[in-house]
């Protein structure tokens, strides 16, 4: 097989069937979640649900203090690649080419020397988490091999996305042909993984203030 | 298609005395094939040397299914240039388009050309061929099958020189659905040297600058993975590309009339193919230097890559998939969704149950049971 078949391969029927397990998967998992629901309440509303749940969407975003305070270095490491992995996901002029040409939609995009120094700033972060991961014991303790399985689907296309656009690995087909392919295995383990959370975290927070939107509390 | 009255020059030199290019003028060339072979420039003068004293190898150039192109492009080297006269040095002993011969005089020509220099001459093939279990009547010659031709013809042949994506790839025949079982050269030929100069049509200049590094050397060039010469395929259109400091700014022509467009950004977006293109078009340029694709406006197809007729749509994005995701995301979605619903009432179902099938105890029940 050469490079050219490779990076054909990569961007025609793999791709495809990646995307149709990711597509299917993920709906399997998020309808589910719908489709359970939540038991009745049967208390008064004293509140809205929506606009609290949309808050808290929100709100979350910022880190609690006592959560701060006892694991600096997670929340913002954690924050600095997760900003790094989606700005480099959504904004690189590449990957909007390819959204547009299959969902029409489209959206400005950063320069690449930006996406470029975004992307190495990512790449160390998630080298940092590792390292913290295998050397802190009580996360050591906590880790599951899901945990190094769902950190390595997520290093690998940022590194090859890396190397491609550097032109690291040559020929170039090959190089692209390698990112492709990441992306793909990270698509086709996002729905049978903690990596749902990238949807369901958004569930979750609007479920939590929700409820306490109906309580007429604050979350 | 030498001059029959007069001698024919055995040599390179005398060839060039007798067509008047002056020396300067040969060194020039000399120095513009060093470059072009990436060698330092001190070596100019060893390759005059060595093509001055060349002797005139006997080539056979065969097409097969191809649209001239190829050869269109090999004369387009603007006359009379040294280009030329390596054609007219060599010796072309037979070549549908340019010899004069027909029919059965143009095939002896050939057998005897094979036969005078056998284990010395050069094959060069333009085309694609019907391969071994395809329909031989797709491309005949004198009532020969392309493969049988090539196969007969490269029997006592030094080298075989893949001229054009369709000979060196299969090119345009072999896009799917490949009616014809095109192949390309290199799926039949096992056992001699085959040097692949693929373009659609290859650059003139790396045609013929590929036979003068044969002539120099007398040996095969350095050659990369699909058996193209390193010297110029070596480097990606984009590496060369004089667009390339848009592409690094991020600036980029988003159709072929905006203002970037304009100001000549990078057409990235319009689908160039330059990073996974390995060709000379960027340094060596078409129309004598005048110009090249890319300098034109528009972006490189990859046309000397293999399969990049089937490689994605020549105007999206070389990070667009090829085939079409939408019915397939769409079909998934509806699967998925499916399942989902029914993964959730399923769920309800088993929650439902385990509620009704709930026993409760007293605690006066469980301390008898203590
Ligand atoms: S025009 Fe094509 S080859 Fe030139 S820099 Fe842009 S993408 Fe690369």
């Amino acid at each position: 097989m050469t490079s050219m078949d490779f990076l054909l391969l990569t961007k025609g029927p793999l791709f495809q069937i990646a995307i149709a397990i990711f597509a299917l998967g993920m709906l399997v998992r998020l309808v589910e979640i719908f489709a359970l629901g939540r038991p009745h309440n049967y208390a008064a509303a004293r509140g809205g649900q929506l606009i609290p749940g949309l808050k808290t969407v929100y709100k979350r975003f910022n880190p609690d203090p006592g959560t701060f305070k006892r694991a600096p270095f997670d929340v913002i490491v954690g924050i600095i690649w997760h900003i790094g992995f989606v700005v480099a996901l959504l904004l690189f002029i590449p990957h909007i080419e390819l959204i547009k040409s299959m969902f029409g939609v489209t959206w400005p995009g950063l320069p690449n020397p930006v996406v470029d120094a975004v992307t190495a700033i990512t790449l160390f972060a998630l080298l940092a988490t590792l390292i913290h991961r295998l050397t802190h014991p009580v996360k050591k303790f906590l880790s599951t091999p899901e945990d190094y399985l769902i950190w390595t689907v997520t290093f690998l296309p940022v590194l090859t996305g890396y190397l491609a656009y550097h032109r690291l690995i040559n020929p170039y087909p090959l190089a692209l042909g390698l990112h492709i392919l990441a992306a793909e295995i990270f698509l086709i383990v996002l729905p049978f993984t903690k990596l749902t959370h990238i949807f369901t975290a958004f569930v979750a927070r609007w479920y939590n203030g929700a409820i306490f939107g109906r309580k007429g509390v604050q979350s | 298609m030498a001059d029959s009255s007069a001698p024919v020059p055995q040599t390179l030199g005398e060839s060039l005395r007798k067509n008047g290019v002056s020396r300067r003028g040969f060194l020039k060339f000399c120095a513009a094939t060093a470059s072009m072979m990436a060698l330092p420039p001190s070596m100019a003068p060893a390759i005059a040397a060595a093509l001055e004293k060349a002797r005139r190898p006997s080539v056979i150039w065969l097409s097969f299914q191809e649209c001239t192109g190829c050869t269109e492009s090999l004369t387009r080297s603007f006359s009379p240039t040294v280009e030329n006269l390596i054609l007219d040095v060599i010796s072309l002993d037979y070549h549908h388009t340019l010899q004069a011969a027909a029919g059965d005089a143009a095939e002896h020509a050939r057998e005897q050309a094979m036969h005078d220099n056998e284990g010395e001459y050069l094959v060069v093939v333009d085309g694609s061929l019907p391969g071994p279990n395809a329909n031989p009547g797709y491309s005949t010659i004198a009532g020969f099958s392309n493969l049988q031709m090539l196969e007969e013809t490269i029997a006592g042949a030094a080298a075989i020189v893949a001229v054009g994506t369709c000979a060196a790839f299969g090119g345009l025949p072999k896009a799917d659905p490949n009616p014809s079982g095109a192949v390309a050269v290199t799926d039949i030929v096992k056992d001699k040297p085959v040097i692949n100069v693929s373009g659609c049509p290859p650059v003139p200049m790396v045609i013929t600058g590929v036979l003068a590094q044969y002539l120099t050397f007398g040996s095969l060039p350095e050659l990369d993975e699909y058996n193209r010469p390193l010297a110029f395929f070596g480097q990606s259109i984009h590496d060369r590309c004089y667009r390339r400091p848009f592409y690094d700014k991020g600036l980029f022509a988003e159709t072929f009339d905006d203002e970037g467009a304009k100001k000549g950004w990078c057409l990235y977006r319009l689908g160039c193919k330059g990073p996974m293109a390995y060709n000379a078009c960027a340094t060596m340029k078409w129309n004598g230097g005048t110009s090249w694709p890319i300098e034109a406006g528009h972006p490189c197809l990859g046309c000397s890559e293999p399969d990049f007729w089937d490689a994605g749509g020549f105007y999206k994005a070389l990070s667009v998939p090829t085939g079409d995701p939408g019915d397939v995301l769409l079909a998934a979605g509806v699967a998925g969704a499916a399942i989902g619903v029914g993964a959730g009432i399923l769920g309800r179902r088993n929650s439902a149950a385990a509620k009704a099938s709930h026993e409760k105890v007293t605690a006066d029940e469980l301390e008898q049971k203590l």
